[in-house]
């Protein structure tokens, strides 16, 4: 029976409405039901998968860890720390430097290109030279930076903040070349200065660019905290990866990116709040309105 | 005389009488490089003038070069020759005093509809509680108190008009231009927003420049009529329109025969052009 026909009376059409809400509900919720069974099916597959070969012996423990042994080794890790001090401690190191990295990084980045994205000559002048250290493989940078500064935190907070950078520094500045032309002629016609333009005008339009490196930038940001703290430390996560490494324990390197991952979770779930906030102006996506992630 | 900056003096000035609201083009020429690095004219040699708080409507045909022309009497654009003197004073950049209703939608989408109407008095340095109320005192003449905190996308397309046509007024403009400002929009709402446009015109009384394809419209509202030939684009007639004021409403003048004949003597003169102009682009991608 069709809810739109104009013809049925009001109370059959107020019921066929119902039931339809109903049915559309229960579908919803089969489907979430459905996603969530498929989800931890595939846990289940990988995980007791690894665990029966490595049990069986198909595949040694020795080299590839054992699901059981790895969260043996992380409780283990979590209780009675590591030979540089408590786990948690290292754990706070590492998020110390990315965090700080992140931040400085992510500020540079907007802040050159905004300017370069605002100025023609500054970036015909200044593009050729970041193209250039763009260029080179910039994890290298973290033995310059050790040896520059020593084994203290701030060479890995230098190299995660040169990571992020780039990351950021591209997309604001291609984000502030995007500006509508008409919305910056109103802007103009209206008589904002130059500054006001950057303020009311350059920046939010260019935010959904800036944002969305955001998030790849905050893996970047540890990957340049951990590589540095691999290269030379005396605290922090890479320092207990390494050991780890060097003492044959895959178990433990596995338990310590476990860590890892539930940090750069967070830390991608607090960005994805920051951009709901900052972003609320757009409007939802069609696949953002439809699906039911 | 008047400062350039009379646009803060006084809630409802009596501008009509001031020169300081008179739009002068002389000899306006503009040209643009082609991507292949041709010199195209866009505008040759056009020449009118529009008296302080006379409402002028510009026609012709597509691609003429209207738009064009709007943008340098904005100051976005400088003119290859010939000039823009607004209150005789040449234009050279974006000018005090100056509003203008865009062709394109050209609402800021992050900012609620209140913060799209402020930014006139926010850039202009009005403190921020005055420019506020302002702001929703403009909001409730074009309509659409109750729709403050939404974002434009919220809106339906005759909504985002009526914004901007706030946005537009609230600096009280001594020159008002608009690039067909209800051109996407359909006939009865274009109608009925013609006809607010003209109770807030006559409010505060700008010169205004109106480019419109819609010769009823063009009638209905100005008190002279531009038309211009195809590309390059020059002035080919100038009509003056003497139906009384106020007109009120714009569907019912369309009636009086006054008004079908000034109709007809215009499209006489733009149909020629626009049908030139349309043998052209036809003929160009064939
Ligand atoms: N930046 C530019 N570079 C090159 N050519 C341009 C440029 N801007 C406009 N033109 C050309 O100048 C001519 C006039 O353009 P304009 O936008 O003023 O037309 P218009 O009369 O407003 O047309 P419409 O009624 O369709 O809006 C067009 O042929 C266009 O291709
Ligand atoms: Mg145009």
């Amino acid at each position: 029976m069709s809810t739109t026909s104009a013809v049925s009376p009001a109370p059959v059409e107020g019921s066929a409405q119902l039931s339809a809400r109903t049915a559309a509900r229960r579908a919803r919720r089969r489907r979430v039901a459905l996603v969530w069974a498929g989800r931890i099916g595939l846990a289940v597959l990988v995980i007791g998968g690894w665990q029966a070969f490595t049990t069986w012996g198909i595949v040694d423990p020795f080299f590839f860890g054992q699901p059981s042994g790895i969260a043996k080794r992380l409780a283990d890790l979590f209780r009675h720390g590591t030979e540089f001090g408590s786990f948690y401690a290292n754990i706070w190191t590492t998020i110390q430097e990315a965090l700080v990295g992140f931040a400085v990084g992510a500020v540079a980045g907007v802040v050159f290109g905004v300017a370069l994205g605002q100025s023609r000559f500054l970036a015909d002048v200044l593009g050729p030279y970041i193209k250039m250290v763009n260029a080179i493989p910039r994890i290298v940078l973290g033995s310059i930076f050790i040896v520059a500064f020593g084994i203290g935190v701030l060479p890995k907070i230098l190299l995660a903040a040169v990571l992020v950078f780039f990351i950021v520094f591209f997309n604001a500045f291609q984000g502030v070349r995007e500006v509508d032309r008409n919305i910056l002629a109103n802007a103009r016609v209206l008589g904002a200065s130059q500054l006001q333009i950057i303020r009311h005008v350059t920046v939010p339009s260019a935010l959904t660019w800036i944002i969305a490196s955001l998030h790849s930038a905050f893996g970047f940001a540890i990957v340049g905290a951990l590589v540095g703290e691999v290269l030379g430390a005396q605290s922090g996560l890479g320092l207990v990866i390494k050991t780890a490494q060097n003492n044959f324990d895959p178990n433990g390197v596995f338990a310590t990116m476990l860590v890892i991952s539930v940090i750069v979770l967070g830390a991608e779930w607090l960005i994805g709040k920051l951009e709901h906030r900052l972003l609320a102006w757009r409007p939802p996506a069609p696949s953002e309105a439809s699906s039911a992630l | 005389m008047a400062s350039r900056n009379d646009a803060a003096v006084g809630p409802v000035a009596e501008k009509a009488g001031q020169d300081s609201a008179r739009v002068e083009i002389s000899g306006l020429t503009k040209r643009f490089l082609t991507p292949a690095g041709e010199v195209f004219t866009a505008l040759q040699d056009v020449s009118f003038t529009v008296e302080p708080g006379q409402f002028c409507a510009v026609v012709g045909p597509t691609g003429c070069g209207k738009s064009t022309t709007l943008s340098m009497v904005s100051g976005l654009d400088r003119p290859s020759e010939g000039s823009v003197r607004v209150g005789g004073r040449v234009v050279d950049r974006v000018t005090d005093g100056v509003s203008f209703m865009f062709q394109a939608d050209a609402l800021l989408p992050w900012k609620t509809v209140l913060g799209n109407v402020l930014m006139g008095p926010v850039f202009r340095g009005v403190p921020k509680q005055q420019a506020q109320v302002s702001a929703r005192d403009w909001l409730r003449r074009v309509g659409l108190a109750g729709f403050e905190d939404r974002y434009p996308h919220q809106l339906s397309g005759g909504m985002r008009k009526r914004v901007a046509m706030a946005a537009a007024l609230i600096n009280e403009p001594r020159i008002l231009i608009m690039d067909e400002p209800f051109g996407a929009l359909d006939v009865q709402t274009k109608a009925i927003m013609s006809t607010e446009l003209l109770g807030l015109w006559e409010q505060i009384r700008p010169s205004v420049i109106f480019i419109t394809h819609d010769l009823d419209e063009a009638v209905a509202l100005a008190d002279r009529v531009v038309v211009m030939t195809s590309s390059p684009g020059s002035v080919k007639a100038v009509f003056d329109i003497d139906l009384p004021r106020p007109r009120g409403s714009v569907q019912e003048i369309r009636f009086q025969p006054r008004f079908i004949e000034l109709q007809h003597q215009i499209w006489d003169s733009l149909r020629e052009e626009v049908e030139r102009a349309y043998a052209r682009t036809a003929g160009g991608t064939a």
